[in-house]
């Protein structure tokens, strides 16, 4: 992970250390932390791919603002990934287009 | 359904103050803040502040936070803390406020006063490939590095040079980060002069009269073309190209301001606020009589003067519904701000707000 080890003024804390999957590919990151920074952190730039004129998209506003970081979490796809906390063995995969929702 | 005297929407500068000061006198007070932490823009601040001792001058940013949150704390039950849960609506006909906490579960908040305290979100300014991964707000980048000590990237072009694209070019060197260079499109630094001798001493040039021309790369930022402009920011050549992996803008925030229009307070345009803002009397009162504003939401500004308006809203919301508060503390409140928006730098500021003062309301 692409973590700052040093820093003059800060101190991180982080939670414990889970797995998760990035389209099938196993990685770890931070229970609690969102899941977009945890991506970040491992080297994952492309978040999404946009439906029509088929543009990557990534982290952008980092609020829950935007919707440039909407990817499919667990099944469920416009997930805003900035703002939701990563869990142990979550399913996270690019989302392509507009997603869609298994009923 | 959630119930409670007043809802704070928002738990950053303005919003925490604002839940502290209407808690002190009495009123059970709920906050709703959609990030994961509360502390808004304050918890990714590592320089010391500036003003009086009133707003923790010399006090890093992300501390005053904390000296917020004890003082939440201390307000025991009287204020409840929701955090991951967005506010997604209010419906003027009866008042209802509807939120959702993460992405999947819906539900209703009856508050009899409500203070937004909302903030703002970061302008983007078109160039080809802006939507490029690799293109970041200032906050996100901040979020990334003094939040989750998350590494952004390895060489960064800063675009402004206010005092957010001065201060996170900074922030960038302490967490290790090069800077490639900072651009502005004005002819001068907008920012605080102390804030850009720090980075210019740490040999980060500042092109003047320079902006973005284009991203380049095809999934990722790969680099940037600048170039420099007139004065209608027209490109006039002098092109350079910068190698960088991240391009971030602070090129300003707009005013968060979605619960004012829908619950159909005044609202006005005003460039000195950054935007569309709630017209409001001397408590911080929109139009609407059951709602108050703070912060950037009110118009952008410090985080300094966000304490404070939250500090006045929340004293003003609790005294709507009967609880006690010392009215004097108003006038307190105001020489405070007329302090923090005295002189040049509070000119723009001031020329804002008197443009959206109201004298008092009709009842």
């Amino acid at each position: 992970m692409h973590l700052i080890d040093q820093h003059p003024i800060l101190n991180y804390r982080h939670g414990r250390r889970v797995k998760f999957t990035f389209d099938g590919k196993e990685m770890e990151g931070y229970e609690g932390e969102p899941i977009a920074v945890a991506l970040h952190a491992n080297g994952v730039r492309v978040y999404r791919i946009t439906p029509e004129m088929k543009r990557p998209r990534g982290f952008f506003c980092a609020i829950g603002k935007c919707s440039s970081c909407f990817m499919v979490v667990n099944g469920v796809p416009n997930v805003r990934t900035c703002v939701t906390p990563l869990e142990e063995g979550m399913d996270v995969r690019t989302q392509v287009g507009k997603g869609k929702v298994s009923i | 359904m959630m119930s409670t005297d007043v809802l704070v929407v928002g738990g950053g500068a303005a919003g925490l103050s604002a839940a502290a000061e209407a808690a002190s006198c009495g009123a059970r007070v709920t906050v709703l803040e959609s990030d994961l932490q509360l502390g808004g823009q304050l918890i990714k601040q590592t320089h010391k502040f500036f003003g009086s001792k009133d707003e923790y001058a010399g006090t890093r940013g992300y501390k005053i936070a904390d000296i917020l949150l004890d003082e939440i704390r201390s307000a025991g039950d009287r204020v409840e803390v929701h955090t991951n849960v967005t506010v997604t609506g209010y419906y003027p006909e009866d008042g209802t406020i509807t939120a959702m906490r993460g992405e999947e579960e819906y539900f209703r908040v009856s508050a009899k006063k409500v203070i937004v305290a909302t903030g703002a979100q970061e302008r983007l300014i078109p160039f080809p490939n802006n939507d490029l991964p690799g293109v970041y707000g200032a906050g996100a980048v901040q979020t990334l590095m003094n939040v989750y000590g998350v590494v952004p990237g390895k060489r960064v072009l800063m675009v402004g040079a206010g005092n957010i694209g001065l201060i996170v070019s900074y922030q960038l060197m302490q967490a290790g980060v090069q800077v490639a260079a900072v651009v502005e499109a004005m002819p001068k630094v907008g920012g605080y002069w102390v804030h850009a001798a720090k980075i210019r001493r740490l040999g980060v040039p500042i092109y003047l009269r320079y902006s973005i021309k284009e991203a380049l790369g095809s999934q990722v930022v790969e680099g940037a073309i600048i170039q420099e402009v007139d004065d209608r920011c027209s490109g006039i050549g002098n092109e350079k190209e910068i190698d960088c992996d991240i391009i971030c803008m602070a090129v300003g925030l707009s005013p968060t301001v979605e619960l004012c229009w829908q619950a159909g307070c005044q609202m006005k345009y005003v460039p000195h606020l950054c935007g569309y803002v709630p017209l409001r009397d001397r408590t911080m009162r929109t139009s609407h009589k059951d709602i108050w504003v703070a912060g950037d939401a009110s118009g952008i500004e410090e985080a300094s003067a966000a304490m404070v308006e939250g500090r006045i809203a929340g004293l003003s919301a609790a005294m709507s519904l009967g609880f006690k508060g010392d009215p004097g503390k108003l006038d307190e409140y105001w020489s405070r701000l007329g302090h923090l928006r005295a002189g040049e730098v509070g000119e723009k500021i001031r020329a804002g707000i008197s443009q959206v003062m109201v004298d008092g309301w009709e009842e």
